[in-house]
C-alpha cells in the first residue's frame, strides 16, 4: 500500500515539477511589469521544438540546448519590441490581451517553422527508472526538480542581489519614481521578457523528454503554470513552486485513490477554494492601493 | 454615392465571374467538395488526406478525368472546429454546387456536416472513425476508416485467443478515446473478457504512472489495453515500462504510425495493436488481395511527399477511389445515382481492407480488415 501511495506522491511530484516551472516564468513577468503574460506557455513549447528539432538534425545536444535557449530569448525580446513596447502607454488589461494575440501567432509561425509533429528529446541520463521503495522514478524528474531548484536559488540571488534586478523590482513598484532615480524603464521590461522567455525555454527543454512536445504543448503547460502561480500567489517564485507541485500531487492522489475521472476538476477546486479564502494566493501580498 | 459605389463593385464581381461560367459551360468538371482539418489538432489526419486527394485527382485529371471531365477538387480546412464544418460544408453545397463530398477528417467534423448533406441530398462519404456516423444507416452518409469498434473487438478476439480474461482499460477521456472506451465496454463481454479497472487520462496529462499503478494494484490483472491518441498513449507507454509491468500492453488503431514507436522509444517493445495493412504492406502473404494496393499506394505516397505513408492518407485514397467508381458507373453526377452506385460498391479492394457495401452497412469493411501487429525492434511485425 505503501509503495502505492509513495507512485502517486512520485507521478504528483512529476507533474507538479513541470506545473511550477511553467508558472515561474508568469511570476517574473508579473514581478517586473504586473503583466500576465499569456504567450508564457509558448516561450515553453519554442524551447521544446527548438531543442527537439536541433537534436533531431543532428546538433549534439549541450550545444542544441544553449541554442534554443537563445532562439527562445529572441523571441521574447521580439515579442517585447514589437508588440508590447509600442502599446506600453496603455492598460495593463491591453497588453495582457495583447500576449493572448502573440500567443495564437507564436503557435502559427511554429506550425509553419517547424511541424505539426511531436517531437522528444533523448532523457538526459538515461532511461531506467530509480527504483525506491518498491515504487520508480524516472531520473528525468529529477532533472526538473533538480532545475527547479537552481531556478528559484537564480532567481532570488537575482532579484535581491544584483542591481538590474532591483532595478526590476523598483520599476514595478512604481515606474516614475524608478525613472527618476534613473533606471531605464525601457530596457528593465525588455529585459524581463527575455528573462521569462529563458527561463520557459529551460522549462521546455528539460520537460520534453517527459512529456514530448509540439507547436501546441504551450497551451497546456501556460494553463497549468498560470494555475500554479495564482495558486502560490502572483508575483511569487517561491508560491508558483509550491501552487504547483500542491496541483500536480493533488491530480494524482486523487486519480489514485478517488478516480482518474474527476482529478482536474479536484485540482481546481482546490485552488477556488484558497482562492476564496485567500484571494492573493498562498504567498501573494496583500494588494494594497493608496487613494 | 454609397449606391453608385455597390453597383460598380458588383459589375466588377460580374464580369469577373463571366469567363468562369462561359469555361464551366463547355466542360463541366466533376466536383468534389472537401472539409478537412488541415491545421489544428488533428492536422495529422487532415494534412495527409488533403495531399493524398490533390495528387489523386491530379493524377486522374492527366490521364483524361472521369466521364470524360475534368475531376475539380474543393478543399476547406475546419482547422478542427466542428463549427466551421457545418459552415464550409454549407458552402460546398449551395454556393460551390459539389456533386459529391468526401471528408471530415474528424468525427466532430463529420457530425456536424452529415445533417446538411442529408437535407440537400448530397453524398458523403466521411474519413473519420466513429461507429454512430454509419449507425444508424443515413441514406446519404457513407465512410471509409475501420470503427473503433472493430479495432475494440480484434484486441479482445486476439486477447482471448491467449487465454486472457482479466483487463485494465485506460482511455484518454476525450473525442477518440472517450468514443473507444464506450465501445469496448459495449462489446467486450461478447469475448468473456472482464475489465477489472478502469482509467481515464487527459489528452495532455504529462504523467499517467498514478492510474497506471492503481491498474496494475488490481487483482488477476493480465493485461491492460489503452485506447487513444496524439502523444498520450506515448506517455502511457513509457510510464508502463517504467513501472516494470509485467503483462501485455494493447494500443489501439490510433498510434499505428512511426511517431508512436519515435516517441515511445524502447517502451513500445511488445506493444500490440490492430493496424490496416498498409502498415506492413511488405508482410503481407502474397495472396492477400490486398497486397498489391497498399504496396502501390504506399510507394506513390511516399515517393511523393518523402514522408511515412499513414493509415489516414489512405482512407482519402479509399474515399477517392469509391466516388470516382460510383460516378463512372452511375454514368453521370446525378445525385441519387451516384449514391445508389455507392451503396452497391462490392469487392472494392482499398487501403483499408475489401470494401462491400449494403443498404444496411455503408463503411462495407469486414473485421478482417484489421491485422494484429506487434512492435519488434522499432518495426511492425505481422503476429496473425
Amino acid at each position: 500500500m505503501f509503495a502505492a501511495f509513495l507512485q502517486y506522491l512520485f507521478s504528483g511530484l512529476t507533474s507538479g515539477a513541470i506545473y511550477a516551472l511553467a508558472g515561474l516564468g508568469f511570476a517574473i513577468i508579473y514581478n517586473s511589469s504586473h503583466v500576465i503574460n499569456f504567450a508564457q506557455g509558448e516561450f515553453i513549447m519554442i524551447g521544446g521544438m527548438a531543442s527537439a528539432t536541433l537534436v533531431g538534425s543532428g546538433v549534439p545536444m549541450p550545444l542544441a540546448i544553449p541554442l534554443a535557449m537563445l532562439i527562445s530569448m529572441a523571441a521574447g525580446i521580439a515579442l517585447e519590441k514589437f508588440a508590447i513596447e509600442p502599446a506600453r502607454n496603455s492598460d495593463v488589461v491591453t497588453i495582457i490581451i495583447i500576449t493572448i494575440g502573440a500567443s495564437i501567432f507564436m503557435r502559427g509561425a511554429a506550425q509553419l517553422i517547424w511541424d505539426k509533429e511531436f517531437h522528444s528529446l533523448p532523457a538526459f541520463s538515461g532511461e531506467s527508472p530509480i527504483a525506491i521503495f518498491g515504487a520508480t522514478l524516472m531520473p528525468q524528474s529529477l532533472w526538473v526538480f533538480g532545475v527547479s531548484g537552481v531556478v528559484i536559488v537564480a532567481l532570488w540571488w537575482f532579484f535581491n542581489r544584483t542591481m538590474f534586478g532591483k532595478a526590476m523590482l523598483a520599476t514595478s513598484h512604481n515606474s516614475l519614481a524608478a525613472r527618476l532615480v534613473g533606471i531605464g524603464v525601457k530596457r528593465v521590461l525588455m529585459a524581463s521578457f527575455a528573462l521569462s522567455a529563458l527561463l520557459g525555454a529551460v522549462g521546455g527543454i528539460v520537460v520534453t523528454p517527459i512529456t514530448f512536445t509540439n507547436y501546441e504543448a504551450g497551451i497546456m503547460l501556460g494553463l497549468k503554470g498560470f494555475s500554479a502561480a495564482v495558486l502560490g500567489g502572483l508575483g511569487n517564485g517561491g508560491g508558483a513552486i509550491v501552487g504547483g507541485l500542491i496541483v500536480g500531487i493533488a491530480e494524482a492522489l486523487a486519480s489514485g485513490y478517488l478516480s482518474s475521472a474527476y482529478k482536474d476538476a479536484i485540482a481546481f477546486v482546490i485552488i477556488l477554494f484558497v482562492l476564496f479564502f485567500m484571494p492573493n494566493g498562498l504567498f501573494g501580498k496583500r494588494g494594497t492601493d493608496r487613494v | 454615392m454609397r449606391n453608385l459605389v455597390k453597383w460598380g463593385a458588383a459589375a466588377v464581381v460580374a464580369a469577373g465571374l463571366c469567363p468562369v461560367a462561359g469555361v464551366a459551360g463547355a466542360a463541366e468538371p466533376i466536383k468534389i467538395g472537401s472539409i478537412l482539418s488541415v491545421t489544428g489538432p488533428a492536422s495529422f489526419l487532415g494534412e495527409p488526406e488533403k495531399k493524398t486527394l490533390e495528387m489523386y485527382v491530379e493524377r486522374i485529371n492527366k490521364s483524361g478525368g472521369v466521364l470524360g471531365r475534368k475531376v475539380e477538387l474543393i478543399v476547406y480546412d475546419d482547422g478542427g472546429a466542428g463549427d466551421k464544418a457545418t459552415t464550409f460544408t454549407k458552402r460546398l453545397i449551395e454556393s460551390d454546387k459539389v456533386d459529391i463530398l468526401i471528408g471530415g477528417s474528424t468525427t466532430a467534423a463529420t457530425m456536424a456536416a452529415v445533417p446538411l448533406a442529408e437535407r440537400n441530398e448530397t453524398p458523403f462519404i466521411s474519413l473519420a472513425g466513429a461507429v454512430n456516423i454509419i449507425e444508424p444507416v443515413k441514406k446519404w452518409v457513407f465512410k471509409t476508416p475501420h470503427t473503433d469498434r472493430m479495432a475494440a473487438e480484434k484486441v479482445f478476439a486476439d486477447m482471448k485467443k491467449r487465454g486472457i480474461t482479466k483487463i485494465g482499460l485506460i482511455s484518454e477521456d476525450a473525442g477518440f478515446g472517450k468514443s473507444g472506451h464506450d465501445q469496448s465496454l459495449a462489446v467486450v463481454k461478447e469475448f468473456g473478457i472482464e475489465i477489472v479497472a478502469d482509467e481515464v487520462y487527459s489528452p495532455k496529462d504529462p504523467d499517467v504512472t498514478a492510474q497506471l499503478t492503481k491498474i496494475k494494484n488490481a487483482a488477476g490483472i493480465q493485461a491492460v489495453f489503452n485506447f487513444g491518441f496524439g502523444q498520450g498513449p506515448a506517455i502511457v507507454t513509457k510510464n508502463f515500462k517504467q513501472l516494470g509491468m509485467a503483462v501485455p500492453l494493447y494500443e489501439s488503431h490510433g498510434v499505428a504510425s512511426k511517431d508512436y514507436i519515435k516517441l515511445a522509444g524502447d517502451a513500445s517493445e511488445g506493444v500490440r495493436l490492430p493496424a490496416a495493412g498498409i502498415v506492413v504492406p511488405e508482410q503481407l502473404a502474397a495472396t492477400d488481395p490486398q497486397k498489391p494496393v497498399v504496396t502501390a499506394f504506399k510507394k506513390d505516397y511516399e515517393a511523393a511527399f518523402k514522408s511515412d505513408v499513414s493509415t489516414f492518407a489512405g482512407h482519402a485514397y479509399d474515399g477517392l477511389q469509391i466516388a470516382l467508381a460510383a460516378i463512372n458507373r452511375a454514368g453521370s453526377t446525378d445525385k441519387a445515382k451516384v449514391r445508389d452506385e455507392i451503396e452497391k460498391t462490392s469487392g472494392y479492394v482499398g487501403t483499408g481492407g475489401l470494401v462491400s457495401m449494403s443498404a444496411t452497412d455503408h463503411m462495407g469493411l469486414s473485421p478482417s480488415a484489421f491485422h494484429m501487429v506487434e512492435i519488434r525492434k522499432g518495426g511492425w511485425v505481422l503476429s496473425d
